[in-house]
């Protein structure tokens, strides 16, 4: 089933043109990579889906993103519902300078999911379980979440994604900043997360992508080259430039 | 060619020790002019925390103070004490003529009268009995016995005569002259006469000042600076705007010293000389600083955290409230004390709007007049007795301790919150 569709999608800092008629579909419970070089707008279109682009001043976007056939780009929509369906994980972890606690409750609380003490705890524990982080840290959760390493930081903020329960996860690069150990425990997860939520995942390692993905899309200096399954991607592209950079010819 | 290479790596370390030179040599010297400066503050001022008194027995006698038998306690407030501190100050010689009396009642301050009231006052029952009272003595007497007086003057260049120091020289023969801890400097206000002036009335006037400068500048540049940081657009009406804030931080002082007399004493007719109309005064200096301030640590707030809370579904307000704003806190809060301690250290706009009046009151409400530290030191500075030289130093030093405080208080709340999320 589609979760996504995007249609004719242009994106313009200032004048310069970032993206050209991005269109893509995006299959729900399934995860979607995108591949490409450095700045091809692998990122810049992630961060169209839930409308993070908005923060630039210069950035603007054309085009129709619909999710659940509701057009995002669209006056009506409203960015905070937009954006506590649609998680973000960013390339560098980022915590809140706060407790693991406070760290994981943040969404819950502004989005006043829980009624009680006791049920925040439940959503709490819960997320960080499915981050594969509560084991590690359950004796600590009030210490602060920069105190942790590297990897489980990043599992701390996917922790936080994944507490308000959201339909899809955009993910930028998320091991990008991590060792191989790290890297490997977020790709099981991952993994484990597409049971539940639709995820899009920005990558520079076509390692990574072959591994996790099931779709691939490969972008190249703003266009959307080609996608399909990962498979097909990977073993027998259509585009001779998709092969160039699969077999490691430029990027 | 490896010769070459030797000459330039010589050349390298020798400009890299040169650069080094220079630098501890200029630490050396600010060191330096700092060390003369406090010494000098410090050799002149220490003193001033030191008052001498003189012992004379006064005999507290019914008559002469007009008082009935079994005198009520209004009889003894209203009773007359002058004559019998005069005779007390006059029995310091039987022999003296009628001059050499007045000279005798010089010697201790123009307070001596009610010195002795207060002494009855404490214990009525002194009544016809004699008790050696302890007075503050004239403030020229004060610096003879500190050391301070050019006693070789010839007398006729000297404000204290001859008489006057041997009967002086005498008491201190006999140990009837003290010198104990001035707590007269730290609660009487100001006085014309050295050995009463003290720093009260300035050191609160000083405190509701700063106090009415926080309470206004703070909101003010804090919302000034969120809302530009976080929420205005950013085009050529805000460039304007950052531009003028900049400017602003740099005008002369004594410029809003002219605005708030023709503004705030002018038009809005707040009474002058007070704590109020300073503080105000003062909040339109500091403003600038504080948004700067206020500007540069929201700046500083990694952009990774605004995106990660955006990303949750806070919205702008909830981003800046619970995020932005709290890591900028440390930041901006020192830059408040900083800007607060410039203001505090700041005397030509109080100068304008009147603070640098006579205050002879202790201050209780930023309503009521009073001058300000930095002022008073400018007042006392002026002054031609030479008593009032310690008593400029003397405040000097009670002003940075007040920075020193005021900094120290900065580095704490600054280290406590930081030391949480280290």
């Amino acid at each position: 089933m589609i979760k996504i569709k995007a249609k004719d999608v242009d994106v313009f800092y200032g004048k310069k043109q970032a993206l050209f008629n991005i269109s893509l579909d995006i299959e729900e419970n399934q995860v979607t990579a995108l591949i490409g070089p450095s700045g091809c707008g692998k990122s810049t279109f992630l961060r169209c889906l839930n409308r993070m682009n908005d923060v630039i001043d210069i950035c603007s976007v054309k085009g129709e993103i619909l999710i659940n056939d509701f057009n995002i780009n669209d006056k009506s929509c409203d960015v905070v519902r937009l954006r506590e369906k649609i998680g973000m994980v960013f390339q560098k972890p980022n915590p809140f300078p706060k407790t693991l606690y406070e760290n994981v409750s943040y969404g819950p609380t502004i989005h006043g999911m829980a009624q009680s003490k006791q049920e925040m705890d439940e959503i709490v524990e819960n997320s960080l379980k499915k981050a594969a982080l509560w084991e590690e840290v359950k004796d600590r959760l009030h210490e602060p979440g920069t105190g942790l390493s590297g990897g489980q930081q990043q599992r701390l903020c996917i922790a936080r994604a994944i507490s308000v329960r959201p339909e899809v996860i955009l993910m930028d690069e998320p091991c990008s900043a991590l060792d191989p150990i790290a890297t490997a425990q977020i790709e099981e997860l991952i993994d484990e997360l597409k049971k539940e939520h639709t995820i899009i995942i920005v990558t520079h390692s076509m390692a990574q992508a072959a591994r996790v993905s099931q779709n691939t899309g490969f972008f190249h200096l703003g266009q959307l080259i080609e996608h399909g399954s990962t498979d097909k991607i990977f073993k027998n592209p259509d585009n001779k430039k998709t092969q160039d950079y699969i077999t490691g010819r430029f990027g | 060619m490896n010769k070459n290479k030797e000459q330039l790596l010589n050349k390298r370390y020798k400009a890299e020790q040169r650069f080094r030179l220079y630098g501890l040599s200029a630490i050396f010297m600010a060191l330096l002019f700092l060390t003369i400066f406090i010494f000098k503050i410090f050799s002149t001022g220490y003193s001033a925390f030191q008052k001498t008194w003189l012992i004379v027995p006064v005999t507290f006698d019914a008559e002469l103070m007009m008082l009935d038998q079994n005198p009520s306690k209004e009889d003894l407030q209203d009773a007359d004490y002058y004559d019998i501190a005069l005779k007390s100050m006059a029995d310091l010689d039987p022999n003296a003529n009628e001059d050499q009396e007045n000279e005798l009642k010089r010697m201790v301050s123009y307070f001596f009268e009610k010195e002795i009231k207060n002494e009855l006052l404490n214990d009525p029952n002194l009544i016809g009995k004699t008790k050696e009272v302890y007075l503050t003595a004239s403030d020229d007497l004060d610096q003879v016995f500190k050391g301070n007086y050019p006693r070789d003057l010839t007398e006729d260049q000297r404000r204290v005569s001859d008489y006057q120091l041997k009967i002086f020289d005498q008491l201190v023969a006999n140990g009837k002259v003290e010198s104990k801890f001035n707590i007269s400097f730290f609660t009487n206000a100001d006085s014309r006469e050295a050995e009463l002036a003290g720093i009260a009335s300035s050191f609160m006037g000083s405190i509701f000042s700063i106090l009415v400068c926080l309470m206004i500048a703070f909101p003010v540049a804090v919302l000034a600076a969120i809302y530009l940081e976080e929420f205005a657009p950013k085009n050529r009406f805000t460039d304007f705007i950052e531009v003028n804030i900049n400017n602003l931080a740099a005008v002369p002082s004594i410029v809003f010293g002219l605005l708030g007399l023709g503004v705030l004493l002018a038009i809005f007719q707040l009474p002058r000389s007070t704590p109020l109309v300073g503080g105000i005064t003062l909040s339109l200096m500091t403003l600038p600083t504080i948004i700067i301030a206020a500007r540069a640590s929201l700046k500083a707030v990694p952009p990774s955290i605004r995106e990660a809370a955006l990303a949750m579904g806070a919205s702008r307000m909830q981003t800046t409230m619970h995020h932005t704003v709290p890591l900028s806190m440390p930041g901006t809060l020192s830059g408040t004390i900083i800007g607060l301690a410039q203001a505090l250290g700041e005397t030509a706009p109080l100068i304008l709007i009147g603070m640098v009046a006579f205050v002879n009151t202790i201050p209780g409400s930023p309503m009521d007049p009073a001058a300000s530290l930095p002022v008073q030191i400018y007042i006392w500075a002026e002054s031609a007795e030479r008593g009032f030289v310690e008593k400029v130093s003397a405040c000097i030093m009670v002003l940075l301790g007040f920075l020193i405080i005021m900094n120290l208080f900065a580095q704490i709340i600054r280290h406590k919150f930081e030391k949480k999320w280290s």
